[in-house]
């Protein structure tokens, strides 16, 4: 049961339910799970609500990490560092 | 003295009124809303001729009827109405055996209770696209049932057309090194209309990409190109029409994923509701098997039509005996494109 | 789409297929299973098996909540709509499990079964307050990813003082299924987990410590892109290089060790756990599920209703246990591909997309014979 979409909150609608945007697709969904989303946040979304904000800088380290032409000891010992 | 001229009939309320049962009783109720709404609309000689069946000319050549019920819902939908879908649906079916399309019948079973003022719309609508098709509907039927044994209107419309001379086009007819090409963007229709049914909105919305197709077919045929399989991919999507042909051609094929095109908002949606567009219906598109010489000149020829302008070379036929349609991902890995199991249920994992 | 297509760029899919089959060592085999159904999905559709060098082999685990769902379960979901005429809510998934009787739900609403398909459980809210005649039941089945959004909706029933809303609750529980999954008489061979995406999202990534610990299994979190899945599979083959057991994160996007604290107060707030619960392939597991707390009982279908769970064995030929333990694959079953196919299925696997059965068959069977 893990299909989530990461969506932009685009509008904030009745308490508690926003508008995100996903490639120009808008649907209205839940925020009783987030606290501090506010517009403009990037959110995990399944089944109509949201899970967890998206840490955009931590988006952008990921795909660097990807990129890396995997020079091994300097890898493993960031790795270390960020286990969890 | 009466004013009221002698042969006054009081017409069809269209803005309030409703279907009811006397509309199908075959009695002066429903010869009224044949007379008013239908034939007003269709407007042709052959419907003129108000017999029970139309009396048309000889037809020339090998003849190809095709018929198509329609059951969309809902009934108005971005890009189109339940009305010209039918009259498209059909017409294409019947151009993609390398037939022009010549007449069009049309039944409606309407539910007791539908608004006069919807089926006029739906009427119109499949008259201006019978018109701009220059098909006309030369005949049809009304019946009526009670409230809750319908979904508003079901359309059924039948086709009939000449094939041209020499043109030879089937399902069974693919074979190893021939190429696939698709004319533009899927997953359009079905998703206009999914969409509406689960409150997506759009600040791009998705159109139903609903269209007659013979014009862009007629320019191909007129290419000399070696054409094998025409056919458009509606219900069950681009990979189950695929399938069928592999099947009926007892042939394999090989897609590249990155040479199918989706527009992003349909993409967006597909995302959303857990859907994979290569299952999604299609209304204005087609797919062409031609022999792999002729691809590069068949793509030509579509993209100079306003209906094929997206076309791409989508893949190739292989020989191969189990008949998998494979696809190359955007990654660069396998995997095969199967048939639809079911209905396209959405995942919510 | 922003943070989806930059993770499937068939760029950098490339570069990190070439790290791991740089560094994936050839004189080894690397037996790694996802657990989670939405990494199976990626793996299959994107075909990421041919990225990866022969020696590191995905096994697919039981993270499907469709597939582990027991016919019993499925068995009172029918009997409650067809026998006590409830409105019966599902997520789409659900419809196609085979049951008792040759029964599914979506045959059972063929039969005249008021079923209805759900985006989320506010839909089933709606239906209960716009049907206050009727009694609306909600099939909850789903890992701890999906579990919170039950939880919202039971408070909110709550709240609303809906009287005719309740719940069958099958909401169960990843690290117990791990567990399972490790615990079985003289180990199991499998070297490393690509663990859940969102399901981490909202446990955060400590739960799975013990298992690095206990066990001695590498644990990466991966995303759930083709680029986290293939990015924690490298991080795995390191782990396993290196003889360590670490738990370790791709996905730092979305999961920190803590997890969504205010959904797991909220979860914990509303279930409480089975003692024990039956899973498909992996019989009986303890505190492996959950079940409505006293204070909620007014929303529990199986106190509501009588509606008794009655357990169903598989059919023989099912080799859904074994599949889901990772230790045998779909093509080594005798009815795969045959009596079992995604329009017949027998068993769980090939129901829902993200079975082992029907991603092998959907988009994987052709390796067999090309």
């Amino acid at each position: 049961m893990c299909l989530a979409i990461p969506a932009r909150i685009e509008e904030m609608t009745t308490p508690g339910n926003a508008i995100v945007n996903l490639g120009g697709v808008r649907k209205e969904i839940s925020l009783a799970l987030v606290d501090d989303a506010v517009v403009g946040d990037y959110v995990i979304v399944h089944v109509g609500y949201a899970l967890q904000k998206l840490d955009q800088e931590e988006a952008e380290r990921t795909l660097q990490m990807f990129a890396e032409m995997g020079q091994l000891d300097e890898l493993r010992s960031e790795l270390a560092g960020d286990a969890a | 003295m009466s004013t009221v001229k002698p042969n006054y009939t009081r017409p069809l309320d269209i803005k309030n009124g409703r279907v009811d049962m006397s509309h199908g009783s075959g009695g002066r109720a429903m010869a009224q809303l044949i007379t008013e709404l239908f034939a007003a609309a269709f407007d042709n000689e052959y419907l003129a001729q108000g017999n029970d069946g139309a009396l048309l000319p000889s037809a020339a050549g090998r003849l190809v009827m095709a018929t198509d019920s329609h059951v969309v819902s809902p009934l108005f939908f971005a890009g189109g109405d339940i009305g010209c879908l039918s009259v498209h649906g059909t017409i294409n079916d019947v151009a993609v055996m390398g037939a022009t399309p010549l007449y069009l019948s049309a039944g409606f079973i309407l539910e007791e209770g539908f608004p006069l003022a919807d089926l006029k719309r739906i009427v119109e609508s499949m008259a201006q696209a019978a018109r701009e098709a220059g098909v006309p509907v030369v005949t049809g039927d009304t019946k009526v049932v009670e409230q809750g044994k319908g979904d508003g209107v079901f359309i059924t419309t039948t086709g009939v057309g000449v094939v041209r001379e020499g043109v030879n086009l089937s399902g069974d007819l693919a074979k190893p090194g021939d190429k696939i090409l698709l004319s533009g963007t899927i997953g359009d229709h079905g998703m206009a209309i999914l969409s509406q049914r689960e409150g997506l909105t759009f600040s791009a919305p998705i159109v139903s990409d609903t269209a007659a197709l013979h014009g862009l077919i007629a320019a191909m045929l007129d290419s000399g190109v070696k054409l094998r399989v025409l056919r458009d991919p509606t219900r069950g999507g681009l990979a189950t029409t695929l399938n069928e042909i592999a099947k009926q051609s007892g042939v394999g094929m090989m897609l590249q994923e990155s040479a199918i095109a989706v527009n992003q908002p349909v993409e967006a949606a597909c995302e959303f509701l857990g859907l994979d567009p290569l299952y999604v219906a299609n209304e204005g598109k087609l797919i062409a098997i031609c022999a792999p010489e002729d691809a590069a000149r068949l793509l030509e020829v579509m993209r100079a039509h306003p209906l094929g302008k997206g076309a791409s070379v989508i893949g190739e036929v292989l020989d191969d005996a189990h008949g998998f349609v494979q696809m190359t991902t955007k990654l660069g890995g396998r995997r095969v494109v199967d048939w639809l199991a079911g209905e396209q249920l959405p995942r919510i994992c | 789409m922003k943070y989806v297509d930059e993770f499937r760029d068939g760029e950098l899919a490339k570069n990190i297929s070439a790290n791991i089959a740089r560094e994936a060592d050839p004189k080894r085999n690397y037996r790694l299973m996802e657990f989670c159904g939405g990494h199976t999905h990626a793996i299959s559709r994107y075909g990421i098996a041919d990225l990866l060098p022969s020696n590191v082999r995905m096994i697919h685990g039981p993270g499907c909540p469709v597939c582990v769902l027991p016919i019993g379960r499925v068995d009172q979901a029918i009997r409650l709509a067809r026998e006590h005429g409830v409105i019966l809510c599902t997520y789409a998934d659900t419809v196609r499990v085979p049951a008792s009787d040759n029964l599914s739900l979506m045959r059972a609403k063929a039969k005249g079964a008021d079923v209805r398909m759900i985006y989320s459980t506010q839909d089933a809210l709606k239906i209960a307050r716009e049907n206050p005649q009727r009694e609306v039941v909600f099939l909850a089945i789903g890992f701890e990813t999906t579990t919170p959004p039950t939880a919202v909706a039971i408070k909110q029933a709550a709240a609303e003082g809906l009287k005719n809303f309740s719940i069958l609750c099958d909401h169960v529980l990843t690290p117990a299924a791990m567990h399972a999954i490790l615990a079985v008489e003289g180990g199991v061979a499998i070297d490393g987990f690509v663990g859940p995406a969102h399901v981490s999202t909202v446990i955060g990534s400590k739960p799975y410590e013990p298992f690095a610990d206990d066990y001695g299994k590498p644990v990466v979190i991966a995303g759930f892109e083709p680029l986290d899945v293939m990015q924690a599979i490298l991080m795995l083959v390191r782990q396993v290089n290196d003889g360590r057991a670490a738990v370790e994160n791709e996905f730092t996007r979305a999961v920190t060790r803590e997890g969504n604290l205010k959904a797991q107060e909220l979860v914990a707030e509303v279930f409480e756990l089975r003692d024990m619960f039956e899973w498909r392939g992996l019989g009986s597991v303890p505190n492996s599920a959950l079940k409505l707390r006293p204070k909620y009982a007014a929303f529990d279908a199986e106190l509501k209703f009588k509606v008794d769970y009655v357990e169903v064995p598989d059919n023989k030929a099912c080799e859904c246990a074994a599949i889901l333990r990772g230790q045998k694959r779909p093509q080594e079953c005798k009815i795969f591909g045959t009596v079992c196919t995604p329009e017949n299925p027998v068993g769980s696997c090939m129901v829902s997309s993200e079975g082992a059965c029907a991603a092998h068959y959907s988009y994987g069977r052709f390796r067999e014979t090309v």
